[in-house]
């Protein structure tokens, strides 16, 4: 049983008590005053979200020929951003659920915040494929249903098997956030000072009174759903590859998307973590809890899923030629040297040049430089996902149709759009709810405490009768 | 689709917004409001309001509809008849085919034909009488306009009517009209002038050549109209000229040519088909249909004629030959040969640019070939207009201030005359101007009086074809508004007794078949010709051999020969306001909305200056800025100018669209020195085609005569074959038909309510067509090859797999069909489509609310709304109505009984349809041939629509 | 410190979610019977003259063909035109008031406006003629008209209602010379079958096509 004080440093620094740990969390969301920076980050991301809503109505009153898509390329940024955003909600899932099965402490004072990423990134993702339909009023026709047309889905149509990859994935993952938090809910409730909050934590906590019955079952219930999640990580963004994979046209049709995928959303994912986590502790001095550790494991996995990416890269790249299929070919080429290229080169600088530099320690525990580098990831992985859905179709089997798709005003404002609303959720969620795992991170407080005995999982209960009046009701 | 909201609920909200309006709300307004709006929100899933049903009156005959009916009749364009059958359903014309009785059609038409249903329900046509009260006297100024009546008009005419027939007066009366073939309106025309001692006549035909008919002159002393005959020729030469697109014999030309080379497509061992030569100066059908072609300036071209002749008139003196041109030397020689070889089955075609001494030389160089009266027949012009005067004429009377009356019949000339004339202030020096016309055009609105003319397919007339065939036309409808033929109104004028269209024609054709009038008529018209009226041949005296010009000086660098030419989908502007038309992408150029100044690369990279540059013309004192599109196939220093753009008043579609290149034009050539600069402006051009190059992709294959292409190799299938057990459908284009017409394209748009997108759009790469054309540049032959792309209906449909819903399936019969009202617009199926025959509706294109286009609309073919892919559908509408028909019969479908529309149009018959469980089928027969081949085949998508390869000409 | 909620708190909230399930439960079967609703099936639609098909068909046994003219020869059966209705009424119950309306119609030219009964969306491609060809009859979908003295829909109208019998027509066919009556019973299986073969419908999969109905 690995100590939380590892070779390399420890995930929590020393010094914090149960107490101090509780309050230093809690006091997060129940003490802390509004200070400006927070409130202006909230009210433009707020203005953001309006302006997306906004937009989506528009869309929805003139149709899809607001952007810039056409025949050849049928889909244009709707479906780019949706990979990109199902991406980027791979690694909250991953890092709660396998590392939690891969018993990794260092995930503990993460997951939370992951977590929650994961829901919003996956809640964005979702979207996209309604807003880019020609008819959005029958999405639900993509639902098996009996209806008087005797009609059901295709099944054959890899659209079909994305409606249950996300929906499983959105629905896993949130039961996974909140299950996670019910303790934290309850301590949220005892130190709540006013009836308001009170009453509001009490209810989502749902009674929680942190009898040993009740840590019981929420261990197992953890570790169910753990298991439960942890084949969906591979699952759903496989399944988003088909989308392309199922597809004939040159650069659609590769059978390495799958890992290739996942690859790429774990990449894209832990990047987005860094983007969040570094600003998140230089915010609130969570530097104890988040430490370098956390960072430069990170940053570890940044590197080795970027290099399965770039493996990606250069299996398309060799099997267009070693196929000697001409369509590919072109397409290779024309990916190169063609009107899209830049975007291209600059994919490959985002994701495969830049991350090497994660090689040397001192650049994995330089916060500001690994920011923005998890930028030029994210950046990176965008214009792979707009290289794949945009080029590939721009450039297929018949010459006499190749055309370009170039984005309008209305495609980069349903990009931003959706970021801006995914940070508005981030901001209200840590503005409402314990950023970090309160229970898991006194968990460590204990184990640091009697080590070295090894911790029994069922006594973590009496960590939390240490913790004070916590949990009585 | 949701439901429009019951009025009742609807009402109640008023009345709560109504009370909400007032100064102050309290709680119980706005929980009414509430309540109110959840009803209204309810009515989203309550049963659709209660529809009624009108009932006939009277049932007419044909009954309710739901069968289409045709009449024989005919559309007249540059005063010349193109035979059609107008398909009605309803009581409404939706779709024109050709009429296989007519000489000029031979059952196909051009895209003018298919385009003229929508010219009929153009909502911008002229409905009422307008009358102009004040009258300015600068046209730039807009006049009062009032609507009138008929009535009106008629009291007023009758007043000056009595002053020009007054034999001691001095009032005038001048009559502008375009080419007039119409028997029974060059009567009523006659008995017009008679009746004024000074009323004269004048013709305006603006886009035809004047050169050609002084040339004809210059030979025999007479005017002359040529009928060519593809079918006994052996081999053609066109001398700057494009027999299957220009003039009103083009169809037949193709057609005829078409079936003389069906021997040699079918691989008959020493079959002969026509050889074809073209020297032309701007790329037409006939030159990248041609078997030998060269790119050359209309002088350089009339100077390879001189040479040519020289070899049949020894009495030409080396002033007259000229100099070899080492750019035409190879083709020289081969055509010699050919034209030495084919004797009297020779045939030379001149066409616009070349001088009156060069047409005059073609007539006398077939003369002494002995084509005529074999390939050539001469015969007296049927829009002949002895006596007529020209437009000049016209002009200069104008300006005289001689003109009292001028009434413009039919003809715009304050838009399409060159620009020299000035005509907008010269129409003005008329002290009345009546113009009667469909549109309310540039003319209309100088004019004191406006009349509404009635459409083709509104009036019974009658017209001549091509080889002066009488054509009858009867109305499909009666008039949409309160219109007038061009009979009526000249009957109305000449104060005949009959005023009734049906009487006067009738009337016209009653003289001298008094006896056996009746049956003639119904023959007649139910054949909508009347049999054997053809133009008899003219007997002609040997030609006169012209004398040679002196050649003109060499130009400055700075200067390039304009040559003007009909846009080839507007043509010349008439039909400017059909956007079918101005949607059409040009052959060529593959530009829609627009027109462009042709250079051919070398000029363009001399003068430094790339597609999409405006460039200045000059030429004299007056300029035109012009955008500039480079066209391989183009002769150098030539820039050819588009005749068509720029209408100022065509209406909603056609307003200030391209350049209007009359501007420049001179008053009788159609070529024209002029200096060009270049302004650093740039132009958008919207083009559906940017990549003319195949990539050695094979889609567009050649084969050379006699050889087989190799056969695809058979490949596993994973899945069982598809099995269509009853009828299996097929579609082969032989693309050695082709010649790249675009009627095909037009035809499907009509049949099947596709929608007009417009310029943004069709640049944003939106374009609607069903049936695109697609050309290629064809190293192997040195030429230009066309293949219309449909869906390929393809057996293993790669876009089927994709969708989730269902929405693109195959039927029983083999058609991948599209279930528009089961789409949701994922838009995968176009994605996963090899062909890119899928196409969007991004937008909400089709017109919902001009009540003219709704009538258009072909009944059994869904109008697909906003966010639903469409795409070829072998006409599926016309399998059913085959089938149900069959059915009702109780016998089985045969070869012959479904044809698709773009199949019907085809001049060339280039598409053949049928059923392949049919072993005696035209389809299957296609199928077996060595040329046939199917597109993108290594992706095994078994289609269903497949390509026989076009020929090579032997070298 | 004392519990945020009361025993009976509790109860209220447990309370309050039960119901939020109840609710949503009650809304799906709401908008069922709202589908159900559309049929509306077996309601006499009140219209401009009170033509009765139980009068015409019923009491007089007058054939369907003689009103709707086309039913045999087009896709529409043909709503009976004004003369038609005059042919009887110009002799018969001329001097109705019932009948004004269609004095009038004759006399301005202007259609009676019926209330319609059977509706289809406008992407549907019925045709009256090819049913009546293959041996439909018209009590198979329009139901006994002669007992409906106002007429009103027999059958939903939906496409799983059209594709029951598109599946399985054998059930549905009559001989030729039964296809008018009203109360003609169903041949028994044998001559069903023949019937079926006759009509070429051993092929399901043509008639259940999407390109059979719409395009």
């Amino acid at each position: 049983m690995p100590s939380p004080r590892t070779t390399d440093g420890e995930v929590l620094r020393p010094g914090w008590g149960y107490a101090s740990v509780t309050a230093k969390i809690a006091g997060l969301v129940l003490s802390r005053p509004v200070r400006w920076p927070w409130l202006a980050a909230f009210l433009a991301t707020l203005a953001m979200t309006l302006v997306y809503l906004g937009a989506m109505t528009w869309l929805f009153i003139k149709g899809v020929g607001i952007w810039g898509i056409n025949i050849p390329v049928g889909w244009g940024f709707a479906i780019a951003n949706f990979v990109w955003w199902v991406g980027i909600g791979h690694a909250g899932t991953f890092i709660s659920a396998v590392l939690l099965l891969l018993r990794q402490k260092w995930r503990t004072s993460i997951n939370r915040f992951a977590e929650a990423m994961t829901l919003f990134a996956a809640g964005m993702a979702g979207l996209f494929p309604i807003l880019h339909l020609g008819r959005p009023w029958f999405a639900y026709w993509l639902a098996p249903y009996p209806d008087h047309m005797n009609l059901w889905p295709q099944w054959r149509s890899p659209l079909v098997w994305d409606v249950f990859a996300i929906a499983t994935y959105l629905i896993v993952s949130a039961l996974f956030w909140y299950l996670g938090m019910l303790p934290d809910l309850a301590t949220m409730r005892d130190r709540a000072r006013t009836r308001g909050k009170q009453v509001a934590y009490g209810l989502l906590a749902l009674g929680w009174r942190g009898e040993a019955r009740h840590w019981a079952r929420h261990e197992t219930a953890y570790l169910l759903l753990a298991g439960l999640a942890t084949p969906l990580v591979v699952s759903v963004h496989s399944v988003v590859a088909m989308d392309f994979a199922v597809g004939n046209t040159p650069g659609f049709h590769s059978t390495i998307f799958p890992p290739y995928f996942v690859a790429g959303a774990l990449f894209s994912g832990f990047a987005m973590v860094l983007t969040i986590a570094i600003p998140l502790r230089r915010a609130f001095q969570l530097q104890d809890f988040i430490t370098e550790v956390h960072l430069d494991h990170a940053a570890k996995v940044l590197l080795a899923t970027g290099w399965i990416v770039a493996y990606g890269y250069l299996v398309e790249n060799f099997m267009a030629f070693f196929s000697g299929d001409r369509f590919e070919i072109a397409m290779t080429v024309d990916r190169w040297t063609g009107f899209y290229a830049p975007v291209y080169w600059a994919m490959l600088a985002c994701n495969v040049l830049l991350p090497q530099v994660l090689w040397w320690r001192a650049a994995r525990r330089n916060t500001l430089l690994l920011f923005v580098l998890s930028i030029f990831i994210n950046l990176g992985m965008w214009m792979e996902r707009f290289m794949i859905v945009a080029q590939s179709t721009s450039h297929d089997f018949m010459p006499s149709s190749w055309g370009l798709f170039i984005p309008t005003r209305w495609d980069w404002i349903f990009l931003a759009g959706s970021i801006g609303m995914f940070a508005w959720l981030f901001l209200v969620f840590i503005w409402l709810l314990p950023a970090i795992s309160i229970s898991e991170m006194r968990e460590l407080v204990k184990e640091e405490r009697d080590e070295p005995r090894p911790p029994a999982r069922g006594s973590s209960h009496r960590s939390v009768q240490h913790g004070g009046s916590d949990g009585r009701a | 689709m949701t439901q429009p909201p019951i009025p009742e609920a609807g009402a109640r909200l008023e009345r709560v917004i109504e009370v909400q309006r007032g100064a102050g709300v309290n709680r119980r307004q706005v929980l009414a409001a509430m309540a109110a709006s959840m009803a209204l929100a309810n009515t989203a899933c309550s049963p659709p309001p209660r529809l009624q049903a009108h009932p006939y009156v009277n049932l007419p005959e044909g009954g309710a509809g739901g069968q289409p009916m045709y009449y024989a009749s005919a559309f007249v364009r540059d005063g010349f008849a193109h035979g059609v059958l107008v398909g009605s359903q309803e009581g409404r014309p939706i779709k024109i085919e050709g009429n296989p009785a007519h000489p000029s059609s031979l059952g196909a038409t051009d895209i003018y034909a298919q385009a003229s249903v929508l010219q009929l329900w153009d909502p911008d046509r002229s409905s009422v009488v307008r009358q102009r009260l004040a009258r300015e006297g600068d046209a730039r100024v807009a006049p009062q306009i009032a609507s009138s009546t008929w009535s009106a008009f008629e009291a007023a005419w009758l007043e000056c009517a009595d002053a020009l027939a007054d034999p001691h007066g001095s009032a005038t009366l001048r009559i502008l009209t375009g080419p007039m073939t119409s028997p029974t309106e060059r009567a009523l025309l006659q008995t017009l002038l008679a009746r004024g001692p000074r009323a004269r006549w004048h013709v305006h035909a603006p886009l035809s050549d004047a050169a050609a008919a002084d040339g004809a002159w210059m030979a025999f002393g007479r005017h002359v109209a040529q009928v060519a005959h593809f079918d006994r020729a052996q081999c053609v030469l066109a001398l700057a000229a494009d027999p299957f697109s220009d003039g009103p014999g083009a169809v037949r030309h193709a057609m005829d040519w078409s079936s003389a080379r069906t021997a040699v497509r079918d691989g008959i061992a020493g079959a002969r088909a026509p050889v074809l030569f073209a020297a032309e100066a701007t790329p037409g059908l006939f030159g990248a249909r041609a078997d030998h072609r060269v790119a050359l300036s209309p002088a350089r071209i009339e100077g390879l004629l001189w040479r040519v002749a020289a070899h049949w008139m020894p009495e030409l003196t080396p002033a007259d030959v000229g100099l070899a041109d080492p750019a035409a030397a190879a083709f020289e020689s081969r055509l010699l040969a050919a034209l030495r070889e084919a004797g009297s089955s020779a045939l030379v075609i001149g066409g616009a640019g070349l001088s009156a001494e060069a047409h005059a030389l073609v007539l006398a160089l077939n003369q002494r070939l002995g084509a005529i009266g074999r390939t050539l027949t001469l015969i007296e012009p049927p829009d002949a207009a002895p006596g007529a005067g020209t437009l000049a004429d016209l002009v200069d009377a104008l300006k005289a201030g001689t003109v009292d009356t001028l009434l413009v019949l039919g003809a715009n000339p304050a838009y399409d005359a060159p620009a020299v004339f000035d005509m907008p202030h010269a129409l003005q020096r008329a002290k009345l101007l009546v113009h009667a016309g469909l549109h309310v055009d540039e003319t209309a609105r100088l004019a004191d009086w406006h009349l509404p003319l009635s459409h083709a397919y509104e009036q019974w007339g009658d017209a001549r074809a091509h080889d002066g065939t009488a054509t009858l036309l009867q109305p499909a409808i009666t008039p949409l508004y309160d219109t007038r033929s061009a009979a009526e109104l000249l009957a109305l004028l000449a104060a005949d007794p009959l005023r009734d269209g049906h009487a006067l024609v009738q009337r016209q054709w009653r003289t001298g078949r008094e006896a056996d009038f009746e049956a003639f008529w119904r023959k007649s018209l139910r054949a909508g010709v009347v049999a054997d009226s053809a133009a008899p041949p003219l007997e002609v005296q040997t030609a006169r051999l012209p004398a040679r010009l002196a050649l003109p000086a060499e130009s400055p660098s700075a200067t390039l020969t304009a040559l003007f030419v009909p846009d080839a989908a507007t043509h010349g502007g008439a039909f400017a306001n059909n956007g079918w038309l101005q949607e059409l992408p040009r052959p060529f150029t593959k530009i829609t909305w627009d027109n462009a100044a042709l250079v051919s690369p070398a000029t363009a990279s001399r003068l430094g200056m790339s597609t999409g540059d405006v460039v200045r013309l000059q030429a004299g004192m007056r300029t035109l800025d012009v955008p500039v599109f480079v066209q391989a196939q183009q002769a150098d220093d030539l820039l050819t100018l588009p005749l068509g753009g720029g209408r100022r008043h065509a209406g909603r579609v056609g307003d200030r669209v391209g350049f209007d290149a009359s501007v420049l034009r001179p008053a009788s050539a159609m070529t024209l020195a002029v200096t060009l600069q270049k302004t650093g402006r740039r132009h958008e051009f919207a083009v559906t085609q940017h990549e003319i190059d195949q990539h050695a992709r094979e889609l567009l294959r050649t084969v050379s005569v006699g050889t087989a292409l190799a056969p695809e190799p058979k490949r596993d299938q994973l899945y069982p074959p598809f099995a269509s057990p009853v009828h299996a459908w097929a579609m082969a284009i032989d693309l050695d038909a082709c010649i790249g017409c675009n009627a095909c394209t037009i035809a499907c748009q009509a049949e099947n309510n596709i929608p007009v997108v417009g310029k943004s759009q069709v640049a944003k790469g939106r374009a609607m067509h069903w049936i695109r054309v697609d050309r290629h540049d064809l190293e192997e032959i040195d030429n230009s090859g066309f293949q219309p792309v449909p869906c390929m209906h393809c057996e293993q449909a790669p876009c089927e797999l994709v969708c989730p819903v269902g929405a693109t399936v195959h039927d029983s019969e083999g058609l991948n069909v599209q279930v528009y009202n089961r789409c949701v617009g994922t838009r995968f199926c176009s994605n996963n489509c090899p062909y890119k025959v899928r196409r969007f509706n991004f937008l909400q294109y089709s017109d919902e609310t001009t009540e003219t286009l709704k009538a258009q609309r072909n009944p059994d073919v869904t109008v697909r709304e906003r966010g639903v892919m469409e795409k070829c559908t072998y006409c599926v509408q016309r399998v059913a109505r085959a089938r149900q028909h069959a059915e009702r019969e109780g016998r089985p479908l045969v070869d012959g009984d479904v044809v698709t529309a773009c199949q019907s149009a085809c001049p060339t018959r280039a598409i053949h349809f049928g059923d392949l469980n049919d072993t005696g089928s035209d389809v299957v027969h296609a199928r077996t041939s060595p040329r046939h081949y199917a597109m993108l085949a290594e992706l095994d998508t078994k289609p269903r629509t497949t390509y026989l390869a076009r020929i090579k000409p032997d070298a | 410190m004392s519990a945020v909620f009361s025993p009976r708190a509790v109860l209220v909230v447990r309370l309050a979610v039960l119901a939020v399930l109840g609710l949503a439960v009650a809304t799906v079967m709401l908008f069922v019977w709202r589908a159900r609703a559309y049929e509306q099936l077996g309601e006499p639609i009140a219209q401009p003259i009170p033509f009765s098909h139980k009068h015409h068909v019923g009491d007089d046994g007058i054939d369907c063909r003689f009103c709707h003219t086309t039913v045999e020869t087009q896709a529409h059966a043909g709503l009976p035109s004004t003369a038609i209705c005059l042919g009887c009424h110009s002799q018969l119950f001329r001097d109705q008031a019932l009948l004004a309306q269609l004095h009038q119609s004759a006399a301005t030219g202007q259609p009676v406006a019926w209330q319609r009964v059977h509706v289809l969306p406008d992407f549907v491609y019925f045709n009256h003629s090819v049913h009546v060809a293959k041996g439909v009859a018209c009590v198979e979908c329009h139901g006994r008209v002669d007992q409906m003295p106002l007429e009103w829909r027999a059958w939903p109208l939906q496409m799983q209602w059209c594709l029951d019998c598109h599946r399985n027509p054998t059930t549905h066919l009559r001989p030729a010379s039964q296809e008018f009556a009203m109360d003609a019973p169903l041949p028994d299986p044998v001559e069903a079958g023949a019937l079926a073969r006759a009509a070429h419908l051993e092929s399901r999969r043509r008639m259940t096509d999407c390109s059979t109905c719409h395009r």
